[in-house]
C-alpha cells in the first residue's frame, strides 16, 4: 500500500506539485492522469525518490521512504518509462537480469525467471543474446517491464509506459498487458495523458491539473461524476466513447424488455454498449438477445440500447 | 631514385641497433605519458561531467596548454624536472591530456539521460551507474580522444630527443643538422608509421561493437602498460662523468664519431638539444657537452673549454655565403658585406653571444652596439632598389650576424632588406639559399666542408687541419657546384669543443681531451 501525505516539489519560482495526498491499496492500479506539466511524472517519481519531495510524506507499507536506502528502496520497485531506457551496451538477457545481480541473486534462479518471464511476455527467446537496438519497439517494451518484474516486486511504477510505441502497436500491448497474469496481484501507480489508456487500465484515476490533484475516483464516477469544471472539459471530447465502453448491459440491464423468443446467438450482458453496438453494426443485424446469469433473455436493437442507456445516465449523474 | 631508396635502406641496415633503439624508445615515450594522461584525464573529465561549472575552466587550463609550442614547454621542464625522461614525460602527458579530458567529458555527458534515470531507478549506486552504465556508453568517444593523444604523443615525442629523452628525433634532428637525408627518413618514416598503425589500430576498437569492445578493453590497459615498459627510464646511468651531445655532434665524424676513434673515449652519453645543454651542464645534470666555441653561454655558465690536443675538430670560420646571382643582381652588396671581414674575433663573438643569450639584450641593439663601436654603422637609405633577402640558422649568433648584415646592407646601400631568421639547421638554410628563396646566409667553413661538400675521407684529411685550405677549398667547390660564393671570412672560429664546468675541471685536473680520456679510464 503506498499512501501520499501533502507531497510537494518545487522547482525554482514554480510548484511543480502541490500538497498531493492520495492511497493506493494493495493490488489496485491507480493512474496518475493529466496534461504535459500537470505534475503527475514529478508525483510518480516522488514515490521511489528519483525526486526528492520539498514536502510532505510518501509512505509504502506504512513506512516513511524518507528513512529508507535510496538504491534499496528502488530494487523493491518496479519501474517502467516512457524510452524504455534500455541499456544499449547489454544483451537482453543482462538488461533483464540487473537487479538479480544486484540482489546477488544465485545463477540459477536469475536464469530460470528470465525463462519464465520471456515466457508469459511472448519474447522470442533468441532474443536473448540480442542487444536492444535489434528488437523492434514493442519487443523493447517487453523487455523493460521483464526487467522491472524480474524480483517480482508488489509495487510498480509506470511513466507513460506505452508512450514509445505506435497506435496499433500500443493497442496489441495495452490488451496483453490488461490480461496478464503478472500483473493482477500487483500494486500499480501509472502516469499517462492518454484518456482511453486510463480509462481501460484504472481501477481508480488521479486527475491533475498544475500540480494539484483535480479528483481521484473511479472511471464511472469521473465520467458520472464530476467534481468541478476541469473534470468535466478534460473529458468532454471524448465523452461520449468513454461512456458507451463504460457502461455495460448489465448496468441497463433494468431499462431492457425481456425478449419474446429465444436465438441461438446469445451474448452476456457483461459487454459494454459500445461492443453491443459494434456486434449490431457489423453483423448488420437488427437485434441482439443477451442472457445473464438467472436465465433472463433480454433483446435490444439500437433505438431501445439508446432509450436505455439515457435513462440509466439521467438516474445515475443526479444520484 | 633507386640509388637512394637503398642507401637509405643501407643506412637503416647499418644503424639497425640505434633504429631499433630509438624506436622502442619512440614507442614506450609515447605509451607511458599516455598511461599517465589517461590516469589524470579520465577521473578530471569525469569530474567535470558531475560538476559541469568547472568544466570551463579545466578545458580552458589543458587547452592552454596545449597550445604551448612543444620546444618552449621542454624548455619550461628543465628547471623543475632536469633533463631526460621526466620533462619529456611530463610534456607528452600535458598535449595528450585535452584530448583525453574533454572526449571524457564529452562521452559521458552525451549519453541519454533516460539510460541513467532507468540505471538510477534499477538501484544502481553512483559508482555503479559510472562503471557498468556510463563509461562503457562513453568509451567510443573515449577511445576516439586516447586515439588522438595517441597520435599527438608519437609525433611531438619526436622533440625529446632535445633533452636526452631519447626516441626517433635522434635521427630526425641529427640527420636535418648534418644535412642527411637518409638519416632524417630512417626516423622520420618509422614515426609517421608508427602514428599511422596506431591510429588506425585504435581506430578498429574505436568502431567496435559492445560485444568485442568487452574483450578488448580488458586487453587495452595490460598492453598499455607493456608498451610503456618499452622505455626503460635511463635513470641508472652508473657512477662517473656523463656527456650530453647534440643530435648533429653524435653523426659527425668531427664529432663523437672523432672523439671515438680519434681519442679513444668512452663516456655515457646522451643526446640533448643545443638549446638546454649549456644550461644542463651548469645544473650538473650533464658534465662534458659539445658546445660552440663562441658560445655566449660559455660565458654565463662559467665553462671551460677542453684543449682538442689532437685537432679532431675542424676550423669553423664564418663567412656569409652568397648566391652568384645575387651577387650580380645587387650591385655593390660584395663589398657591404665584406665591411665586416675581420672584424669579430673568438672573445668578440662570445661577449656579442653573451650578451644575447644571457643579458637577452635584442640582437638588433647588438649588433647595433656592436656597429656603432666599430664606427660602421650608417643611417639607413630609402631602400629603393630591391630587396636582399637574408637568412639565418635558429641559433643565437645567426640572429646577430643576420642583423649585422641587414644594418650594413641599409646603411651602405639602397637595397631594402628582408631577414627570414631561424631556419633550423644546415639542410633548411642551404636548401632555402639554393631554391632562392634567400640570397646569403652566414656559413661556417667546416660545415660547408663536412654537412654540404662531403667529400671522401682522404680529402677531408688533407684540408681539413689548416683554416686557409679549408677555406680555400669550399670556395672553389661552392662555386663549381652550387655557384654559391664564400665572401672574406668574418673571423672568429666558431668550432665543436668540448666543454666542462670551471670548477669540475679545475678538480679533475681535466683540461684537455686526453685529460678527460685519463680520467675516465682510471675511475
Amino acid at each position: 500500500m503506498i499512501e501520499l501525505i501533502g507531497v510537494s516539489k518545487k522547482y525554482g519560482a514554480t510548484i511543480a506539485v502541490n500538497q498531493v495526498s492520495f492511497k493506493v491499496n494493495e493490488g489496485e492500479n491507480l493512474v496518475l492522469l493529466g496534461t504535459s506539466g500537470c505534475g503527475k511524472t514529478t508525483t510518480l517519481k516522488m514515490i521511489n525518490r528519483l525526486i526528492e519531495p520539498d514536502g510532505g510524506q510518501v509512505l509504502i507499507d506504512g513506512k516513511d521512504i524518507k528513512q529508507q536506502n535510496p538504491e534499496k528502496l528502488r530494487r523493491g520497485i518496479g519501474y517502467v518509462m516512457q524510452n524504455i531506457g534500455l541499456f544499449p551496451h547489454y544483451t537482453i538477457e543482462e538488461n533483464i537480469s540487473v537487479i538479480p545481480k544486484l540482489l546477488n541473486w544465485e545463477k540459477d534462479k536469475t536464469d530460470r525467471r528470465i525463462i519464465e518471464l520471456v515466457d508469459k511476455l511472448h519474447l522470442p527467446k533468441d532474443s536473448l543474446k540480442l542487444y536492444p537496438n535489434e528488437l523492434s519497439g514493442g519487443q523493447q517494451q517487453r523487455v523493460g517491464l521483464a526487467r522491472a518484474l524480474v524480483a517480482d516486486p508488489s509495487l510498480l511504477l509506470m511513466d507513460e509506459p506505452f508512450g514509445a510505441l505506435d497506435n496499433v502497436t500500443r493497442g496489441s500491448i495495452r490488451k496483453e498487458f490488461k490480461d496478464l497474469e503478472e500483473l493482477k496481484r500487483k500494486t500499480i501507480v501509472m502516469v499517462t495523458h492518454d484518456v482511453q489508456e486510463a480509462f481501460e487500465l484504472a481501477d481508480r484515476i488521479c486527475l491533475m491539473d498544475k500540480g494539484e490533484i483535480m479528483q481521484v475516483g473511479t472511471p464511472k464516477e469521473l465520467l458520472l461524476n464530476p467534481l468541478n469544471d476541469f473534470s468535466r472539459k478534460f473529458l468532454d471530447g471524448e465523452r461520449l466513447a468513454l461512456e458507451f465502453k463504460m457502461i455495460r448491459i448489465s448496468d441497463v440491464w433494468a431499462n431492457l424488455h425481456e425478449a419474446s423468443y429465444v436465438s441461438e446467438n446469445r451474448f452476456s450482458p457483461e459487454l459494454s454498449v459500445w461492443d453491443a453496438m459494434e456486434k449490431l453494426r457489423s453483423g448488420n443485424l437488427s437485434e441482439l438477445i443477451f442472457e445473464d446469469e438467472k436465465g433472463v433473455f433480454k433483446k435490444i436493437s439500437f433505438d431501445i440500447l439508446m432509450r436505455a442507456f439515457n435513462q440509466y445516465k439521467n438516474t445515475n449523474q443526479h444520484g | 631514385m633507386d640509388e637512394q631508396q637503398q642507401t637509405l635502406w643501407q643506412f637503416m641496415l647499418m644503424e639497425s641497433d640505434k633504429l631499433l633503439n630509438q624506436t622502442l624508445q619512440h614507442i614506450g615515450l609515447t605509451f607511458i605519458s599516455l598511461l599517465f594522461a589517461i590516469a589524470i584525464g579520465l577521473p578530471l573529465g569525469i569530474l567535470i561531467a558531475r560538476k559541469r561549472a568547472l568544466s570551463g575552466t579545466v578545458l580552458g587550463i589543458a587547452g592552454i596548454l596545449q597550445t604551448v609550442p612543444s620546444i618552449a614547454l621542454l624548455g619550461f621542464m628543465i628547471p623543475v624536472l632536469g633533463i631526460g625522461a621526466k620533462p619529456a614525460i611530463v610534456a607528452l602527458l600535458i598535449y595528450a591530456l585535452l584530448p583525453i579530458i574533454r572526449n571524457t567529458y564529452t562521452g559521458i555527458i552525451g549519453i541519454d539521460k533516460h539510460i541513467i534515470e532507468a540505471a538510477k531507478a534499477l538501484g544502481m549506486d553512483k559508482a555503479q551507474i559510472l562503471f557498468k552504465i556510463e563509461f562503457r556508453l562513453a568509451m567510443p568517444v573515449i577511445l576516439a580522444g586516447i586515439r588522438t593523444a595517441t597520435v599527438i604523443n608519437v609525433g611531438v615525442a619526436t622533440l625529446a630527443s632535445y633533452i636526452a629523452a631519447g626516441g626517433l628525433g635522434e635521427f630526425i634532428f641529427g640527420g636535418i643538422s648534418l644535412n642527411n637525408t637518409n638519416m632524417i627518413l630512417a626516423g622520420a618514416i618509422p614515426a609517421a608509421l608508427l602514428a599511422i598503425v596506431l591510429d588506425a589500430l585504435l581506430a578498429l576498437v574505436q568502431k567496435m561493437n559492445f560485444k568485442n569492445l568487452r574483450k578488448t578493453l580488458t586487453i587495452l590497459p595490460i598492453l598499455l602498460i607493456v608498451l610503456s615498459a618499452f622505455y626503460i627510464l635511463p635513470s641508472a646511468y652508473g657512477s662517473g662523468l656523463k656527456a650530453g651531445f647534440t643530435p648533429e655532434f653524435m653523426g659527425r665524424q668531427d664529432g663523437d664519431l672523432g672523439l671515438k676513434t680519434a681519442y679513444g673515449l668512452k663516456i655515457n652519453t646522451v643526446v640533448i638539444s643545443d638549446a638546454v645543454m649549456y644550461k644542463a651542464a651548469y645544473t650538473k645534470e650533464l658534465d662534458v657537452i659539445s658546445g660552440y666555441s663562441t658560445d655566449g653561454r660559455l660565458k654565463a655558465f662559467d665553462l671551460k673549454i677542453l684543449k682538442d690536443d689532437k685537432g679532431i675538430f675542424p676550423p669553423y670560420y664564418a663567412a656569409p655565403i652568397v648566391l652568384q646571382s645575387s651577387l650580380a643582381k645587387f650591385p655593390g652588396l660584395e663589398n657591404t658585406l665584406n665591411l665586416l671581414s675581420g672584424k669579430i674575433s673568438d672573445s668578440i663573438m662570445t661577449d656579442l653571444n653573451y650578451r644575447t643569450d644571457y643579458l637577452h639584450q635584442s640582437p638588433e641593439r647588438v649588433a647595433k652596439d656592436f656597429l656603432v663601436k666599430n664606427k660602421l654603422y650608417k643611417v639607413p637609405g630609402k631602400g629603393q632598389s630591391g630587396t636582399v633577402k637574408i637568412g639565418s640558422k635558429i641559433f643565437g649568433e645567426q640572429y646577430i650576424l643576420a642583423e649585422i648584415y641587414s644594418m650594413l646592407i641599409r646603411g651602405n646601400t639602397d637595397y631594402q632588406v628582408e631577414t627570414k631568421t631561424g631556419l633550423g639547421g644546415t639542410k633548411i638554410c642551404f636548401d632555402a639559399l639554393l631554391n632562392n628563396q634567400i640570397d646569403l646566409y652566414p656559413e661556417y667553413t667546416g660545415t660547408g666542408l663536412l654537412a654540404i661538400l662531403k667529400p671522401d675521407k682522404r680529402l677531408v684529411a688533407a684540408v681539413i687541419t689548416n683554416k686557409d685550405k679549408t677555406y680555400a677549398y669550399v670556395r672553389t667547390e661552392f662555386v663549381k657546384k652550387y655557384k654559391i660564393k664564400w665572401l672574406k671570412p668574418i673571423g672568429f672560429n666558431n668550432s665543436y669543443a668540448l666543454m666542462m664546468r670551471q670548477k669540475q675541471s679545475a678538480e679533475l685536473n681535466v683540461y684537455s681531451i686526453t685529460d678527460l680520456k685519463h680520467h675516465l679510464d682510471n675511475n
